[in-house]
């Protein structure tokens, strides 16, 4: 074997320099992506690093506004994602692109040319190919019959069978129950051996270091470290890659001694959209005076608890009390008259009705209280929103105008101040800044910690963990529905905390 | 009622039946592809008043037919134009495309109204087959838009079930992000799909005019572009279900007409609502099956598609 006469190894993928631009958002900032032929190769980043749009990019879904994708050393434009399958490129998206109705053969076959469709001989041709794979699957049964890890499956066929030689996996095992995930690592090696090359998006570490031989991690839409050898490193390394290590930017608010817990959520089960398990027994308390704040990476469970908690969702096992009452299942009315202030994740879908005015907005919550019989007493439910905009600083036009005229930062003081002005015992607040200014998300994290010492119990769930580190008094790292570790926030390390958001080592610090 | 009144009201059944199911299976294709077009009923019009006055004008019923094919599938391509390049809202642009139908079409035709038609669709006479007792004159002595329709019916069927277009078709209107990733244009199908749908309304508009009652007046559709939209749900959007539900509403309109003559005493007003309470019918047992299985609705019908930038 003489080294000097093979040739030098050429990329089966090569993304240099992408830049992409979303309005208000940069995705891609000059990222850059190398594949090796028939390797599993792991991109690995938090919410918002940029993975989703580069490979975006190199699916054909988006144009890159700058830089070069090469296939096999071949400089491309793809203008649509039959260009980039053209090229040999196929993606599985996270959501399946998927016709229900149709059979597994007729989803297969989908994407080719005009032609006599003949049933038996397309089933018996997918059968054929899942079998060269080892993937299981029944040509002859409707998508709709079958389960997540099934029409997974049936997605990377379509890829196969459109002879893609690069398949891309958007966060695959999401939807996979463990011992799915397992199974298809198995297939991705094979593919692998066969000389393909597999890209595998993914945040959980266990699986990147379990079955990928390749990694690059995205940081803020850069790439931090580009195809470091798997066996080169270790998960703890990785983890600090994606987190990163950016100073603290705010001044921590005085602790205050905290008092008697006013929400008490034990042994707390439910599932998700999907119908499975999305929380397992979650034990939490958020005592008076204090801000406990969730830690975790989306999909987690952390959206599912709020809603448990606020009354929008059901439990299959477990209790909510809130100040000493059981409250499990109770309705959101209820949860309201007991003193719970709910701010959630959508605001406009599920905050505010962005169609209704300013003045009805803000009296969703409390149109009991200025009404005579059945109807709104219109000056009453005008000084309470004039009461709410020049109390939590709310720039608005005409009161009487549709909410949605309002910029994100006042629609949300509006919302935030509708649920704190009645003084709630609880708050829970999730996501409460995200995709503020810098002012909108002082003032918002202003409004919380003022919550906080008038004596509130607040629940935080953010994904950023700065705002975390900043606004809360314990912090509680979510993974997989359960809570897998609690931190002291001054004595924590983000690294510590970012190896338990990937479900890496639980730390049980503090 | 005696044996030819019986005979009569068959024939007359599969006549109205023919009728429906063009303009039904029209809309079938059309919501196949994910978008549905309440304009049937000015699309018909259109084809009625264009095929009658190109009967008029040139004498020939075949260049008369094509003419309002060509009548329907270009007022259908307004709607096309409206919800599926622009993406407007497909409910609103078709209701429109009715209004403007119908006031179109009396526009047009109202130099037409009571002349003597031009040319008409002769009924085909069967060697052999038209003799047969009962069966020759219900089956064998139609016009020949009756055959086209089931000619179409099949065509539509082969197409759809039996293609790979007519694979694509579909995907587009069940799951239009699906149909893109899979490198179809869905703008270019449901376009086909649309103008399809239009031609054959268009067509059945034709029948009307130029052979089932051949004159022009307006209004002379009658709310059966309606009935045929009603069609497609209570087809469940199957081309062989269509065409029994097509039968089974032609006979009540065959019936109307007739039920005074019979000496039978019931309200033709009230059997002409048969065909939307049938429909409501089907409505409800789709829904209550909904529960377990989906839908045999599109499940895109009614829902714009562009392509997503985030």
């Amino acid at each position: 074997m003489i080294e000097s006469e093979t040739p030098p190894t050429m990329a089966a993928v090569e993304l240099s320099g992408i830049w992409k631009r979303f309005p208000g958002v940069v995705a891609n900032a000059g990222a850059n992506l190398s594949i090796s032929r028939g390797s599993i190769h792991a991109v690995l980043g938090e919410n918002g690093a940029g993975k989703s749009t580069l490979m975006n990019v190199l699916a054909g879904v988006y144009r890159p506004d700058e830089g070069e994708v090469r296939v096999e050393g071949v400089a491309h434009r793809f203008r649509t994602p039959a260009d980039a399958l053209a090229a040999g490129i196929g993606m599985v998206h996270q959501e399946f692109r998927l016709v229900p109705s149709f059979t597994v053969a007729e989803n297969v076959v989908l994407g080719a040319a005009a032609g006599i469709l003949r049933r038996q001989a397309i089933e018996d041709e997918v059968a054929d190919l899942a079998e060269q794979f080892g993937l299981a699957t029944r040509p002859d049964r409707p998508v709709w019959q079958l389960s997540m890890g099934e029409r997974q499956r049936v997605e990377i066929l379509k890829a196969l069978w459109r002879d893609a030689h690069i398949l891309i996996l958007d966060e695959p095992t999401a939807v996979l129950t463990p011992a799915e995930a397992d199974e298809l690592g198995v297939v991705l090696r094979a593919m692998a051996d066969a000389g393909r090359s597999v890209i595998f998006i993914s945040h959980k570490l266990h699986e990147v270091t379990g079955f990928c031989d390749e990694a690059t991690v995205l940081r803020g839409g850069r790439t931090v470290a580009a195809s470091v050898r798997v066996a080169d490193t270790d998960a703890g390394e990785l983890a600090s890659l994606m987190v990163g290590s950016s100073p603290m930017t705010t001044e921590r608010p005085p602790a205050h001694p905290a008092g008697p817990p006013l929400l008490e959520v034990s042994g707390l089960s439910a599932l998700g959209d999907r119908g499975l398990p999305a929380l397992e027994s979650v034990d939490l308390t958020v005592r008076s005076g204090e801000i406990v704040g969730i830690a975790g990476v989306a999909g987690n469970g952390q959206r599912e608890l709020c809603q448990v908690v606020a009354g929008l969702r059901q439990s299959t096992a477990g209790t909510v009390h809130l100040a000493g009452d059981d409250l499990t299942g109770a309705s959101p009315r209820r949860l309201f008259q007991a003193g719970l202030g709910y701010i959630p994740e959508d605001r406009l879908g599920v905050g505010l009705a962005p169609r209704l005015s300013v003045v009805d907005n803000s009296i969703l919550r409390t149109y009991e209280a200025h009404r005579r019989g059945p109807f709104i007493v219109a000056e009453k439910a005008e000084a309470h929103c004039v009461d709410l905009v020049e109390r939590f600083g709310v720039r608005t036009g005409p009161l009487h105008e549709p909410m949605a005229g309002l910029s994100g930062g006042n629609l949300q003081r509006l919302l935030v101040g509708r649920e704190l002005s009645g003084r709630p015992r609880v708050v829970v607040a999730a996501q409460p800044t995200r995709g503020l200014d810098v002012q909108g998300v002082k003032a918002i994290q202003d409004l919380l910690v003022e919550a906080r010492e008038a004596g509130a119990a607040v629940l935080l769930i953010s994904e950023d963990l700065d705002e975390l580190l900043t606004l809360a008094d314990r912090l509680v790292v979510m993974h997989d529905g359960q809570i897998i570790g609690e931190f002291d926030p001054t004595t924590a390390s983000r690294s510590e905390i970012g190896e338990a958001m990937i479900g890496h080592d639980a730390g049980v610090g503090s | 009622m005696n044996e030819a009144s019986l005979i009569g009201l068959c024939a007359a059944t599969v006549s109205f039946g023919a009728l429906l199911y063009l303009a039904a299976l029209g809309e079938m294709v059309s919501e196949k592809a994910g978008i549905l077009n309440l304009g049937v009923e000015g699309m018909m019009a259109m084809g009625a008043v264009t095929g009658f006055m190109t009967a008029l004008e040139f004498g020939n019923p075949w260049l008369a037919l094509a003419v309002a094919v060509m009548a329907g599938a270009l007022t259908a391509l307004l709607h096309g134009w409206f919800t599926v390049v622009l993406g407007a809202e497909q409910v609103v642009s078709g209701l429109s495309l009715t209004i403007l139908g119908l006031g179109l079409a009396a526009y047009l035709g109202k130099n037409a109204v009571g002349r003597p038609p031009g040319a008409v669709l002769a009924p085909v006479d069967w060697p052999l087959l038209s003799d047969i007792r009962w069966l020759g004159p219900v089956l064998f002595q139609q016009s020949p838009m009756v055959y086209l329709s089931v000619l179409a019916g099949v065509v539509v069927w082969f197409v759809l079930s039996r293609t790979r277009t007519g694979l694509a078709l579909r995907a587009a209107g069940e799951s239009a992000s699906t149909a893109d990733a899979a490198g179809h244009s869905v703008v270019g199908l449901r376009l086909t799909a649309v103008a399809v749908g239009g031609g054959l309304a268009g067509a059945s508009g034709a029948y009307l005019t130029l052979s089932l009652t051949p004159q022009w007046a307006e209004g002379i559709t009658a709310g059966r572009g309606w009935i045929a939209v009603a069609l497609v749900i209570f087809g469940a959007w199957k081309p062989g279900r269509v065409a029994l539900g097509a039968l089974l509403f032609g006979g009540t309109l065959a019936l109307k007409t007739r039920l005074q003559t019979f000496g039978v005493e019931f309200s033709p007003i009230l059997l002409s609502m048969l065909p939307y309470l049938l429909t409501i019918g089907v409505l409800v047992v789709i829904s209550v099956r909904a529960r377990n299985r989906p839908s045999p609705a599109p499940a895109s019908l009614g829902i714009a598609y562009r392509r997503e930038e985030r």
